[in-house]
């Protein structure tokens, strides 16, 4: 699998605070990484980084071979509508419009027609058990429902890269565990890689590996070996 | 323990042969820990011998004898009492991880990495489970989420700890 995007020493100050001080992190095609971290840590400075969201202070974040960080605002805005998915805590959809306009809204972003935008997104109701909801209106669904919504949003595009911060921080373990369940499935259904920012296990288990961000750095769990464990005496 | 209370609850169930106990109670539960002859035959002659189970025939059969076991009145009263009673928090895991940090620390030894490391196998496990997960029927995915829950609480105990290294250090050293 190849890399789709990496962040290379990324570093981010806000005031007096480093946020990120060298951060390293990649993403491959298709594959599904947790970012994990104490609160405070730099994780989801990282996440807006690495989307573009963001510009860090020192490093690179490429793209598909591309410098995003190196892109004008508006150069960032189209990457981001154009390649990029994302998913918040708090669904974050638009109260005034149904749930099918909602997940259209990237589509007639794009500049697709209302009528084939609408159509492309009703798909993804039956695929994330969201039949007959179409219509609602955002307050009108529960919270799974409208997380499960904001996942259709974010994946309608087919995005190369979907971003999710916190996607199950406002639902119980059982709503928790089927947007996760969708969210995965759907996002390696179509090759979209995917960052996850979480602090729950739970949820990070759905992922191919985990990250620890700690003091604004990036310790990447898979590298973790027995042999750093191994050692005699560290000095502390 | 666990293994008696399933067995009587599968004799409650029906009269059964040892074979056809070992043959439920791999079905029911998964081989979530499988269940050896020795220990199956341990059980049920504890059973017996405590008056919860009984033989009621012995039959003959191409191989040895085969005795067919029933639950007894004391067996269903205990069984009854047993699902009743509330279980201790089973803390032996958390200590010896526990233990491993103090030690750690207390002989200058590199305590965040072991945290690190054990972090990384508990996910892992995690991701296993999850992976499991995806897929079972209904009453597996409950036992792997019974799992899935007690590895998280470890992970947030580890997570914890290490923010926690630098006092304790101070404490012990």
């Amino acid at each position: 699998m190849t890399t789709i995007l990496a962040g290379n020493g990324l570093r981010k100050r806000f005031g007096l605070t480093e946020a990120l001080r060298g951060a390293d992190m990649s993403v491959r095609a298709g594959e599904v990484v947790a970012v994990m971290g104490p609160s405070g840590s730099g994780k989801s400075t990282l996440l807006h980084c690495l989307a573009g969201i963001l510009r860090p202070d020192a490093g690179e974040v490429v793209f598909d071979g591309r410098r995003v960080d190196r892109l004008s605002d508006r150069r960032r805005t189209q990457l981001r509508r154009g390649s990029f998915g994302f998913v918040f805590q708090f669904g974050q959809l638009i109260p005034e419009l149904t749930a099918v306009e909602n997940v259209a809204t990237p589509l007639l972003l794009a500049g697709q027609r209302r009528r084939a935008a609408i159509g492309a997104a009703s798909v993804w109701f039956d695929r994330l058990g969201l039949a007959g909801l179409q219509e609602r209106l955002p307050g009108e669904l529960s919270g799974g429902q409208a997380q499960r919504v904001a996942v259709a949003r974010a994946l309608v595009g087919r995005p190369r890269v979907l971003f999710a911060d916190e996607p199950t921080g406002a639902l119980d373990t059982a709503a928790g565990d089927d947007v996760m369940d969708l969210l995965v499935a759907s996002a390696r259904e179509q090759d979209t890689a995917t960052v996850v920012v979480t602090h729950e296990p739970r949820v990070a288990a759905f992922a191919d590996r985990t990250v620890l961000v700690h003091d604004g750095l990036v310790d990447d769990e898979s590298d973790v070996d027995k042999s750093d464990v191994d050692g005699g005496v560290a000095a502390r | 323990m666990t293994v008696s209370y399933a067995l009587l609850t599968l004799l409650e169930e029906n009269e059964r042969h040892g074979y056809d106990l070992k043959r439920a109670y791999d079905q029911r539960f998964d081989g979530t820990r499988e269940l050896t002859f020795g220990a199956l035959y341990r059980a049920l002659s504890q059973l017996v011998k405590g008056g919860q189970a009984t033989v009621v025939a012995i039959e003959p059969g191409a191989g040895p004898e085969r005795k067919r076991y029933a639950i007894t009145e004391a067996g269903v009263t205990d069984l009854q009492r047993w699902l009743a009673e509330p279980e201790d928090p089973q803390p032996h895991l958390q200590t010896v991880l526990f233990m491993k940090v103090m030690l750690a620390l207390m002989s200058g030894r590199p305590a965040k990495a072991y945290l690190r490391a054990q972090r990384a196998h508990h996910m892992s496990r995690m991701r296993d489970l999850t992976t499991r997960r995806r897929g079972a029927d209904a009453a597996a995915a409950l036992r792997l989420d019974y799992e899935l829950f007690h590895v998280e609480a470890d992970l947030r105990w580890i997570d914890h700890a290490e923010s926690r290294l630098t006092d304790v250090a101070a404490e012990v050293r």
